[in-house]
């Protein structure tokens, strides 16, 4: 007889179709293509690269976690799992909030991991691209707490995914700026001025954006379902 | 939707839910899942130990309708371990489930391979591996087959006679553990 927390079993089954029905694969070789363009269109000049190379890859990280957010709650609301989750004797935020975390996990993580190959990819140093996968550590679980809420707000929207990109972009800009802007710094060192105030804001993006999902992940989810 | 509408189970009865289309049969069952809340009026549960609170009802019922809570991309077996262990039930009680349900050869193929029957087999089997006391059973004969349709008969007829409730909304004949009636008139109908 299996008890398995319902938490974890909604945890482990949203990991478990990440990876197997192919959305983190695909979202991960959208994101590797774009680096492997990159070169194509801008050249390979190394100063040039250090300079643009950060940036150019959060914004990959963002179009590839973009890519995602679609289907986070749309493709449960239409098969019924979403009524399932209000019947689970579990508190329904935890159950919302472990589906962002699911989410986080099988995108955030494996794209942070990414980065330092795409870093070293374009001539960033060793030090640089670690660096840079530290930002988007640092910065990822905002992008997914954040998408999660769109996310659920577009899910009974049919097509919604272009309405989805406008609500969320804008939201995106501060993770973009605090997070290219200390990799960016970290990548051309340049005293005294340190990446550290930077992450910190970022950090703080990514706070916000798990708070802001505590308080309205849940109440999102549920006007779907009613 | 609907107004005007008052009644009250005892243990081990089973209500047919009648009426029209678009008379609020559905609405009324998810009402009474938790999955949605009345302008106005109460709903009170008693799964023995009081009254349930309103917003955890959902706990203590199956809402089983149209659309039936499965996944495509998992295979019948995972989705039933899911929804077992989601909803707090017995995954030692599935091979049972599968078995009984017809489902044990389709065990480990996709879900999006099953048959619309197939699927509301898939279904149902959470009655089986997460006892609670309230069945909503939305159209529950819809695309079963003969055989089907006796099964959802059977199981009925044991969770009435083990003290559970059942609504079940249909247009088809009243299962036979069903002898109570509710039919939602278009005339009951109140402006939203």
């Amino acid at each position: 007889m299996s008890h398995a927390h319902p938490l974890i079993a909604l945890l482990k089954r949203d990991l478990t179709l990440a990876f197997r029905t192919g959305g983190a694969g695909l979202s991960l070789a959208f994101f590797l293509l774009v680096i492997v363009l990159l070169p194509f269109a801008a050249g390979t000049d190394p100063a040039l690269m250090r300079r643009i190379g950060p940036g150019v890859i959060w914004i990959a990280v963002l179009l590839a976690v973009l890519l995602t957010l679609e289907r986070l709650f749309q493709a449960d609301l239409e098969a019924g799992v979403l009524d399932l989750l209000v019947a689970a004797p579990a508190a329904f935020e935890l159950l919302v909030l472990a589906k962002a975390l699911a989410h986080w996990l099988a995108i955030g993580v494996p794209l942070t991991v990414l980065a330092i190959v795409a870093g070293l990819m374009l001539g960033l140093s060793l030090d640089a691209a670690l660096a840079l996968a530290f930002t988007l550590f640092v910065g990822t679980p905002g992008l997914s707490c954040t998408g999660a809420i769109a996310g659920a707000l577009t899910a009974g929207v049919r097509r919604g995914s272009l309405l989805l990109t406008l609500l969320v972009l804008p939201l995106y800009a501060p993770f973009v700026i605090f997070g290219a802007g200390a990799a960016t710094l970290a990548a051309n060192p340049t005293p005294p001025e340190t990446p550290l105030p930077a992450i910190l804001l970022l950090g703080a993006c990514s706070l916000a954006a798990a708070l802001t999902a505590l308080l309205l992940l849940p109440s999102a989810v549920k006007s779907q379902v009613d | 939707m609907f107004g005007g509408v008052s009644f009250r189970l005892e243990n081990g009865a089973a209500l047919v839910v009648r009426g029209p289309n678009g008379s609020g049969k559905s609405s009324l069952l998810r009402l009474l899942g938790g999955l949605a809340r009345a302008d106005h009026g109460t709903i009170s549960l008693d799964v023995g130990d009081g009254p349930v609170p309103a917003e955890e009802l959902g706990r203590h019922s199956h809402l089983i309708g149209h659309k039936g809570g499965v996944t495509d991309a998992m295979s019948v077996e995972a989705n039933l371990r899911f929804q077992t262990e989601l909803l707090g039930g017995n995954s030692s009680l599935m091979d049972a489930a599968l078995t009984r349900l017809g489902l044990m050869p389709l065990a480990h193929q996709r879900a999006m391979t099953l048959s619309a029957g197939q699927r509301k087999r898939l279904a149902l089997a959470r009655l089986i591996t997460a006892p609670r006391k309230l069945w909503l059973l939305d159209e529950p004969m819809e695309s079963l087959d003969a055989a089907g349709e006796a099964l959802v008969q059977t199981l009925l007829g044991e969770h009435c006679a083990s003290g559970g409730i059942a609504l079940i909304a249909t247009h088809g004949s009243a299962p036979r553990a069903a002898r109570l009636e509710l039919a939602l008139l278009p005339e009951q109908r109140a402006s939203a």
